[in-house]
């Protein structure tokens, strides 16, 4: 049941900073979108902005329309909770939780949500989980071990292990491979083709190969200038983007030329 | 651009090895020290052990960097005066420690017997007479503090931390916790005394008044201790929670509190050995008995404190005896008071987030 995402007129503040403008965008469903552009553009504040996630940190709103199935997820009557309940998230830096063992920290999100389920089923589930983010043969000797105790690139692939355990109807995903070894990355970019079957996904990567390699659709975000807000310069299907881009700075940042 | 092939330079490359001190060098400057310092400090001076260790103190400050200077150079001569100097306050900050473990153990071990610790005062004169009744008020009424007083501190934080923000009505509280802390704990007790003979008239006194003047001593401790501890758990795992779609208050007590629950309970752990050994506020409120008493909500309840403060300012006629039982009681408390920091200690090593490589 992937969802599509329609966002039109998004303007997203950090107090009255302005980070991103006037983002218009739609993501389809049941396809990998990735987004790309210099560090400090906006691209992990527009993402966290797809599943309510901005407005956790104080001061933080976003205006403007994100429609997920003809539903404004901004809408004053909408639950933040049960948005991201559907739409799951991979963060930039690992996150495990500390005090859980790796087989707690996949089924986290549903003992947290207090759901109850039989040790045969909950078994299933984290070796499916963790099977599908490439981490089962490397941990499933010791899932009764803390979390914390893997290595960085191990706790990223614990951490979409756990986000995929919930089986959210979108998945997003903010740099998921920038502390992965080669091999990882590879598995990682396999179970996002896998996923994309049943998911809509979006990606935020620095690395081009990788945008073109998964996704469908790119996005380009890049501020005007230092100290203005960030913006989508261009969104197009991925093919296009690489090959023959109707922006400038595209081809450039693309090529290689800035940022 | 980068050469792989090029050798590092050669020259320029100061030597790494340096003549050093031999490793019983130090050693060797305090015994040498402690000589001169009996020679000179306690024969000639005629200053006994006072004037030999200071003069040893002198020999050792002086003589040590001098020689590493000497031998070593002048980065590791400082480095010695500096070691010493550390060395030197940290022995000046034993001194009323030790001092007062050796007064409190040498005067109060003589007494302690199974019977000390089965009988009360009731009815004793002389000898034969024990601690159970204080003993049993102390243990009482710090746990009903402590009752009181974990809830109130650990919910406050949370709302400090979690919900509040720094909107103007949390940092009034911050404020009023601030100066709760500084509240003296006599005006704690004339506080709770006040409260109490309102409801039940003048010179009421019963276990549950001393419980809440010693709450409002504690209550400030867990509130910072708890605020602080919450305030290290990273955003990051707030925000993997939420990202789950589990709601806030799922989040604070199944992720954040566990995270911070080993610092919690050391910090409120701390506060309870911090209010054992009240004195003043029990005074006012629970008062003395020579009786048992296992209900703090009627009639007088003697703690440790309070009955060491009454077995040194009104003996009576059996002072020798009386003495001996507050020394006695003082080991008792000062002996629970470590035990609790030990158990905080213990439970913080239980409860602290597992890296388990
Ligand atoms: N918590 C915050 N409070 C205030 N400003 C923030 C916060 N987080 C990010 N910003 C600002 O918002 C802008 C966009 O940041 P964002 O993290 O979205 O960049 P990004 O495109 O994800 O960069 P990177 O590729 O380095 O991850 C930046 O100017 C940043 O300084
Ligand atoms: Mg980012």
């Amino acid at each position: 049941m992937a969802k599509s995402i329609d966002v039109s007129d998004l303007n997203i503040y950090y107090g009255d900073f302005l980070a991103v403008e006037g983002v218009n965008i739609s993501i389809k469903a049941r396809a990998v979108t990735a987004l790309i552009g210099p560090s400090g553009c906006g691209k992990s504040t527009f993402l966290r902005s797809l599943n309510r996630m901005h407005e956790v940190i104080p001061g933080a709103r976003a205006e403007g329309k994100v429609m997920v199935d003809g539903q404004d997820l901004y809408a004053s009557d909408v639950d933040p909770v049960a948005v991201r309940r559907q739409i799951g998230m991979v963060f930039q830096r690992p996150n495990p939780f500390p005090t859980m063992s790796i087989y707690e920290n996949v089924l986290a999100g549903k003992r947290l949500n207090a759901k109850k389920l039989k040790k045969s089923e909950a078994d299933d589930l984290v070796e499916k989980s963790l099977r599908g983010a490439n981490l089962w043969t490397e941990v499933k000797d010791r899932l009764g071990k803390p979390g914390m105790g893997l290595s960085g690139g191990q706790q990223q692939r614990l951490c979409i292990a756990r986000a995929i355990a919930v089986e959210p109807e979108v998945l997003l995903m903010d740099e998921p491979c920038s502390a992965l070894d080669p091999i990882s990355t590879a598995a990682i970019e396999d179970l996002i083709h896998d996923l994309k079957s049943d998911y809509t996904i979006v990606i935020v990567t620095h690395n081009m190969q990788q945008a073109a390699r998964v996704s469908d659709d790119t996005g380009f975000f890049n501020l005007r200038a230092t100290g203005e807000p960030g913006q989508l310069v261009e969104f197009n299907p991925t093919k296009k983007m690489f090959t023959n881009p109707d922006n400038e700075s595209t081809e450039s940042y693309i090529s290689g030329r800035f940022g | 651009m980068t050469d792989l092939d090029s050798k590092p330079a050669e020259t320029h490359l100061a030597p790494l090895s340096h003549a050093t001190l031999p490793g019983w060098a130090p050693w060797a400057t305090v015994v040498v020290g402690l000589v001169v310092g009996a020679i000179v400090g306690g024969v000639m001076l005629g200053g006994g052990v006072v004037a030999t260790v200071v003069v040893a103190w002198l020999v050792v400050v002086l003589a040590l960097p001098l020689w590493s200077r000497a031998v070593e150079g002048g980065r590791k001569g400082t480095d010695r005066l500096v070691t010493v100097l550390v060395w030197s306050t940290f022995g000046l900050a034993m001194i009323p420690l030790v001092s007062l473990t050796w007064q409190v153990v040498s005067k109060g071990v003589g007494i302690l017997s199974p019977q000390f610790f089965q009988n009360s005062m009731a009815g004793v004169l002389g000898s034969g007479g024990g601690i159970y009744h204080a003993l049993m008020g102390t243990l009482i009424i710090t746990a009903l503090a402590t009752l009181i007083s974990v809830p109130i501190g650990v919910l406050t934080a949370v709302y400090l931390v979690e919900y509040g923000k720094n909107n103007t009505f949390s940092r009034i509280i911050t404020f009023l916790v601030d100066v709760m802390t500084g509240i003296p704990s006599i005006v704690a007790g004339l506080f709770a005394y006040a409260l109490f003979v309102a409801f039940f008239g003048p010179g009421v006194k019963m276990g549950f008044a001393g419980s809440i003047a010693l709450s409002v001593l504690m209550i400030p401790v867990v509130v910072r201790s708890t605020e602080e501890m919450l305030k290290l758990v990273p955003a990051d795992l707030r925000e993997a929670s939420y990202a789950l779609g589990v709601p806030k208050w799922r989040t604070i007590t199944k992720v954040v509190m566990p995270t911070a629950v080993a610092g919690i309970v050391t910090g409120v752990t701390l506060a309870v050995a911090r209010v054992a050994g009240e004195t003043a506020p029990l005074l006012l409120t629970a008062g003395l008995t020579n009786y048992v008493n296992f209900n703090p909500f009627d009639g007088r309840m003697t703690t440790l404190p309070v009955f060491i403060y009454y077995a040194i300012k009104e003996p009576g006629i059996y002072a020798e005896e009386m003495t001996a039982y507050a020394w006695g009681a003082a080991l008792v408390l000062v002996v629970i008071v470590m035990a609790l920091n030990v158990v905080a200690r213990v439970i913080g090593g239980v409860f602290a987030p597992k890296t388990g490589r």
